[in-house]
């Protein structure tokens, strides 16, 4: 055996566990999953929580193999892309991931993003779980968005009820960030508001978005003499801010918001002056939680670095996608088939402890069909650097 | 009427001590850093980590804020600025570099500090209470009331800087006619890097001193520019006085319109008043740099 010869069978010898490395990846299957939001700027964590989630989702069942569909087992792989807020660049991203293959997108955060991709997800046969709360998603003709939360105006109402049997409440104040979302579900609040028979004080007042002082604003709010504060839509960056300036002005009432926010900041910016505050959960407070849930936050501090309330609302979508697309494989292809699903399929809820939860389709009392996901309706007040579930409602279907 | 008043001077001195950095960088380089807001957060966060987390002094956190924000903008004018004004024929060319290092801090932050809002223990805490708010009465918290006086004291100790020092005046030489300054035997080179560390630091200490009422998050920067730009471009760009007179005028016009209109219509009213005021006075209030 000459030089040349050795050097070639040691070339080959080199590079054989790399080709059978690289055959045993190719024998996997990959399964797509897009997440499409806002992961830049003030509103950051609203599409970092949802990217977050699903890559936590997808490194627990990458961990075990993959997830088995149809007797396969495929790898989860999250392509996340940063949307800005901007519906020009939400259109662009979804033009990508379609074009990548991506059936099943989750995002975007807000109206106007979502409302810009509809025609992209219609036109591509894909499916998004937007958590905005345009109806006009929803609603028949609409069929490509599935709600991926709890809105506004389903929590709303709840809420007003709750403070004015339970609290006492008689006059209520509403505030909303300059942006047609919060804009529209101020709205939608004082109507409920009004028709459950409280006298609304400020149904209008809003801040301008990259508002840090609030002093002035919730001055404005504070000579209404309101009983309760709602604030319609707000950011979990704004709402220590306000709930600060409120007390420091002396307010003495409720302050709640239909949106979910996270404990470590109210803790941090706000402190004691949090105490009391009623916001949306999901699958966080300890009360609920169930081992698989725990697995999850762990799961998901060793990716992120630490825990975000807000993904207590968001760790739903994912594993429904892939509760659906284990009962009905033919689904991973033909987002019609998953949509057939939807009328039916229901699940014990994975991450709310005791094993009595359904995870199912819900949305027919508000949209005419169910589409959006039942994230269950948890009630938190803040009390002391921790949530404290106040209680869990469901949603009308 | 007097919770308005005092809204609006404790936003006016917050605001002038935001809008000041910018205007140094712009009066001695003749560059929009688009940074500045950015700047802002670095600092916050600064004051977050040191103070918040690692249990410093408050007084020991700040102006280690001011120090770090200063050495990035002697590394910024360094390595960025420098070598493309040096070199480029255009000023959209210093432009686009400035609003690349914003998007560069920004991303970074958002990758080393994640997405959450931050916030610190008060360093004072309590109120001077004047009445019933919602009986026309007042209250000044306590640490409003520190975060207005230091950035008013941070103000004063700057203009007597450059009113009173040979750096200052150098400086203030520089931003009149960098040749004629050059000429008296200034070093343009070494007074541009300080102007520009003077800048930084002063967005660094803007933020140290704000995130302990505000808090801080990673995508701050972006809101905090555009309000600096406002009040620059008010008072007029590179101008001193004009900064601080920018931000205590957009500090009240926040407070009163807040007070007296719908909350959605105030800043659209702000900005149709820039708009037009521009219009008649496109130099702003006080025109030239030190002039």
């Amino acid at each position: 055996m000459n030089k040349r010869t050795r050097l070639r069978l040691a070339l080959v010898a080199a590079a054989v566990p790399w080709a059978l490395l690289g055959a045993s990846v190719q024998a996997q299957e990959v399964l797509k999953i897009g997440v499409n939001g806002v992961m830049s700027g003030e509103a950051a964590s609203w599409g970092l929580v949802n990217k977050y989630c699903a890559e936590t989702t997808a490194d627990m069942y990458n961990a075990k193999g993959g997830v088995d569909i149809g007797g396969k087992k495929y790898k989860i792989e999250i392509l996340a892309l940063d949307d800005k807020n901007d519906p020009k660049i939400s259109i662009t991203n979804a033009e990508k991931l379609t074009s990548q293959g991506v059936r099943y997108i989750i995002g975007p955060n807000i109206d106007t993003t979502a409302l810009a991709v509809k025609p992209v997800m219609e036109r591509t046969k894909a499916l998004n779980f937007p958590y905005a709360f345009a109806k006009e998603l929803y609603k028949a003709p609409a069929n490509a968005s599935v709600l991926g939360m709890v809105a506004s105006y389903q929590v709303g109402p709840i809420m007003y009820d709750y403070l004015k049997t339970k609290k006492g409440v008689k006059s209520i104040a509403f505030l909303a960030r300059n942006e047609s979302d919060a804009k529209n579900q101020q709205v939608e609040g004082a109507d409920a508001a009004k028709k459950l028979g409280l006298n609304v004080v400020a149904g209008s007042e809003s801040y301008e978005p990259g508002t840090k002082d609030f002093m002035p604003v919730m001055t404005k709010i504070i000579k209404t003499k309101p009983d309760a504060i709602v604030l319609s839509g707000v950011a979990p960056a704004d709402a220590p801010l306000l709930n600060k300036a409120a007390r420091d002005l002396g307010f003495k009432g409720t302050i709640s918001t239909e949106t979910a926010q996270d404990s470590k900041i109210l803790a941090q910016v706000a402190g004691a002056k949090a105490n009391g505050f009623m916001s949306v959960g999901g699958a966080s407070t300890p009360e609920i939680q169930s081992d698989y849930m725990k697995e999850f936050v762990a799961a998901y501090k060793k990716r992120v670095g630490e825990w975000n309330d807000e993904a207590g609302t968001k760790v739903y979508a994912l594993e429904l996608i892939l509760a659906v697309l284990k009962k009905n494989p033919k689904a991973l292809a033909d987002t019609e088939e998953f949509k057939k699903e939807m009328a039916t399929f229901s699940m014990t809820n994975p991450f709310v402890k005791g094993g009595n939860t359904k995870l199912e389709f819900t949305g027919q009392a508000d949209f005419g069909r169910r589409s959006q996901v039942g994230v269950p309706l948890v009630v938190n007040e803040f009390q002391d650097k921790d949530f404290k579930t106040l209680f869990v409602g469901t949603i009308r279907n | 009427m007097i919770q308005v008043l005092i809204n609006g001077a404790v936003l006016g001195a917050v605001y002038a001590l935001i809008a000041l950095g910018l205007t140094m960088v712009f009066s001695i380089m003749k560059v929009v850093n688009f940074a500045h807001g950015q700047m802002y957060m670095l600092g916050a966060f600064v004051v977050y980590y040191l103070y918040g987390v690692f249990g410093l002094p408050f007084y020991v956190a700040l102006p280690a804020a001011a120090a770090t924000l200063a050495l990035v903008g002697v590394a910024f004018n360094r390595f960025f600025f420098q070598p493309v004004l040096a070199t480029a024929t255009r000023e959209e060319n210093s432009m686009l570099m400035a609003v690349g290092t914003a998007l560069l801090l920004e991303n970074l932050a958002l990758t080393v500090f994640g997405e959450k809002q931050r916030g610190v223990p008060p360093v004072v805490d309590g109120a001077f209470v004047f009445g019933d708010v919602a009986e026309g009465g007042a209250i000044l918290t306590y640490p409003n009331a520190m975060v207005a006086l230091l950035a008013a004291a941070s103000i004063l100790s700057l203009l007597a800087f450059v009113q009173y020092t040979r750096p200052g005046r150098a400086l203030r030489a520089v931003a009149q006619d960098k040749e004629a300054a050059r000429l008296q035997g200034v070093d343009v080179k070494a007074i541009t890097t300080l102007g520009f560390a003077i800048g930084a630091a002063l967005a660094g200490l803007a933020g140290g001193l704000l995130v302990t009422v505000y808090g801080v998050n990673s995508g701050v920067g972006v809101n905090i520019s555009t309000k600096a730009f406002i009040m620059v471009m008010v008072g007029g760009a590179g101008v001193t006085s004009g900064a601080i007179v920018g931000g205590v005028l957009l500090g009240f016009a926040e407070a009163i319109g807040y007070d007296l209109l719908p909350g959605s219509v105030t800043y659209l009213l702000i900005f149709l008043s820039m708009i037009v005021f521009l219009v008649f006075k496109p130099n702003g209030l006080f025109g030239k740099p030190w002039g």
